[in-house]
């Protein structure tokens, strides 16, 4: 057996440099990654990019800044396993493996001229914040925004800083509720679900931006359904087991599909009738 | 213009030693009763000529079973130096159903985004074919997927005649390089190309019949509507899950990328290992959720991935036939007898239906 170097490589990785963390919950951090020269990532909203820490292994993140972010990008990561916890115990200068942008991203182009309505449920709100942000920078592109969030209690709210400043925001509306509430919250106790039959939308121009976990989409798109948002308008994102990023190593496929190459983002008229999709 | 040229039998042992004191051929070798494995080989009496598909399909030369494509020093920060592993071999005796899988395997690596280690070592391996006169065994189903005829993906193409020679299809430059000095190779003579012509008429006659009654063409139709049949879930009550079947499939190529530090736990490499879409935790996320936890849907993708999925994707199946992973199960599933449950309850049985080339 020959070995021979390359200098080229499907699963080269480039070197992040560590500028921020932030603890946002227990069991959540921000991390905010800068790549050599300060290149940008260049990713679209939506996609996500495979993090590598040598001898321990690689896992996928949704990326949760926007594009617009020039210089850095942001993560948030979820202590739920031996790669996380390693990423967990870095610090501001560490540095990590960066493989991606990877996946087809939200069509920001294609959303330009219409109304949003976001949803997000508990983490989904880490890739949505992403499109979410962009939408703001670029606001004058799109018509009405809605922002409707889910979580299932107060203390694991992961933005507050950006909630706050988009529910200050008079160009978008947003609400928020949440499973369980607690002596301080003043808002919103309920399902995600409870929220949408009040939204006053025009659904011919209406696309639904929808991230969460696997069980609150069958839900939330009855009830989109029910105001007659076209299955096509219905977006969100699926997740599965990413592995390589390159839509070959099969752990992340949806029937036909490949998650990590022809998603995460589908329409619900391209996976309505996928059975193993949602 | 084809190119054929023939080898006299006395002369095979010498031929392949020939070629062997220049490099490296693998070759299929008998391992014990109604067993053979691709291993190296310096002369030709080591070669089983006459054998059944080998446990594992040629798939190890082209797709390690792990390969380092990393290599690291964590001392030195977050950086790795990218590598690829190859050999140059002279691949001998693959069959027309092997070459089949190796061709899926090159459209499934070419794909975009390509890769880039696995086009490499394709490129440093001399295919040379080796046609089935007839049937290896009841597991076959070659004639079913077409593939009991070469059909290209070959350097080299060997079809042993009756009259005591192997006629050679020169098929690439390459090919015709590696023989073209030897003394041992003769021109084709027009009574050498009728041979072969009559050899693919009786073989015309004992591949008449498909396997499994259904037509070619009809099998996407088939997977269409068998999405939801109770036969995977009987094929999930017999399942063990223990990944025999992918393994030994030539066309499966799932994979996992595992680091692995050395005992200084400082340097170590990044490699993939194969990987399978029956094991529990193949769908199975970081949070816990499972995608596919029921072996019965495991099974199901196993067979979608090889008569459906690829039909979108590829526009060819990617079952060749080879019966591998019937052999190798050790619940026997047989995946004839599946196919042929399938066409029964859809009421599309062909009792006639053939090969028409």
């Amino acid at each position: 057996m020959k070995t021979l170097k390359l200098k080229v490589s499907e699963y080269d990785i480039k070197v992040g440099k560590i500028l921020r963390v932030k603890q946002l919950t227990d069991m959540e951090k921000l991390f905010e990654i800068v790549l050599p020269e300060e290149e940008n990532l260049n990713h679209l909203p939506g996609q996500f990019v495979v993090i590598s820490m040598l001898g321990v292994g690689e896992a996928p993140f949704s990326i949760s800044s926007s594009p617009t972010k020039l210089g850095s990008f942001e993560l948030v990561i979820r202590n739920v396993g031996k790669l996380t916890q390693v990423l967990h115990d870095l610090k501001k200068g560490d540095e990590v493996g960066v493989r991606g942008p990877f996946g087809n991203g939200f069509p920001i182009h294609i959303l330009e001229g219409s109304d949003l309505l976001f949803i997000a449920g508990g983490i989904g709100i880490v890739p949505l914040r992403s499109v979410i942000n962009y939408t703001i920078d670029n606001r004058r592109e799109f018509g009405k925004v809605t922002i409707l969030l889910g979580c299932s209690s107060p203390k694991n709210m992961l933005f507050s800083g950006d909630f706050n400043r988009w529910s200050k925001q008079t160009d978008l509306s947003f609400e928020c509720t949440v499973d369980r509430g607690d002596p301080d919250w003043k808002g919103n106790v309920g399902l995600i679900t409870s929220l949408i039959p009040g939204i006053d939308l025009v659904p011919e121009r209406t696309f639904a931006l929808v991230v969460g976990p696997s069980v609150m989409y069958k839900y939330v798109i009855t009830e989109l359904l029910k105001k007659e948002i076209p299955d096509r308008q219905i977006l969100v994102s699926l997740e599965r087991h990413m592995k390589c990023g390159l839509g070959k190593c099969g752990h992340c496929q949806i029937n036909h599909f490949y998650c990590c190459k022809d998603g995460p983002i589908f329409s619900y008229d391209q996976i309505k009738d996928i059975k193993e999709s949602i | 213009m084809e190119r054929y040229v023939v080898l006299e039998k006395k002369y095979f042992n010498d031929f392949i030693s020939e070629i062997a004191k220049k490099q490296k051929v693998v070759a299929p070798v008998a391992k014990g009763y109604h067993q053979y494995a691709f291993e190296e080989v310096t002369s030709g009496d080591q070669i089983s000529l006459n054998y059944i598909p080998t446990i594992l399909p040629p798939k190890k030369y082209f797709m390690p079973q792990n390969e380092i494509i990393a290599t690291y020093d964590v001392s030195k920060g977050q950086n790795m130096k990218r590598v690829v592993e190859y050999e140059e071999m002279v691949l001998f005796g693959v069959h027309t159903c092997d070459l089949a899988g190796i061709q899926c395997l090159n459209i499934a690596f070419s794909e975009n985004p390509k890769d880039i280690n696995y086009n490499i070592r394709k490129n440093k391996i001399i295919i040379i074919g080796y046609e089935c006169n007839n049937y290896c065994d009841e597991y076959a189903s070659c004639g079913l997927m077409q593939n009991h005829l070469p059909k290209g993906g070959y350097d080299l193409f060997f079809t042993n005649l009756e009259n005591g020679k192997f006629i050679i299809h020169m098929h690439t430059l390459v090919g015709e390089k590696l023989i073209k000095k030897s003394a041992f190779i003769k021109k084709a003579s027009e009574a050498d190309m009728q041979s072969l012509n009559d050899l693919r008429e009786r073989k015309r006659k004992i591949f008449e019949k498909n396997e499994v009654p259904i037509e070619y063409e009809k099998i996407p139709e088939l997977f269409d509507k068998v999405y939801d049949s109770k036969i995977w879930d009987e094929l999930g009550k017999k399942c063990l899950a223990c990944g025999n079947c992918t393994n030994v499939c030539p066309t499966c190529y799932c994979f996992d990328i595992i680091d692995e530090s050395n005992l200084d736990l400082k340097t170590g490499y990044r490699y993939r290992k194969w990987d399978s879409c029956q094991n529990e935790d193949f769908a199975k996320v970081a949070g816990g959720e499972n995608f596919r936890p029921e072996r019965a849907a495991r099974q199901r993708h196993r067979y979608f991935r090889k008569f459906r999925y690829p039909i979108d994707r590829f526009s060819r199946f990617f079952c060749t036939g080879c019966g591998r992973c019937s052999r190798a199960c050790m619940a026997n599933i047989n995946l004839k007898e599946t196919l042929t449950q399938l066409v029964k309850e859809q009421g599309m049985e062909n009792p006639n239906a053939g090969y028409r080339g």
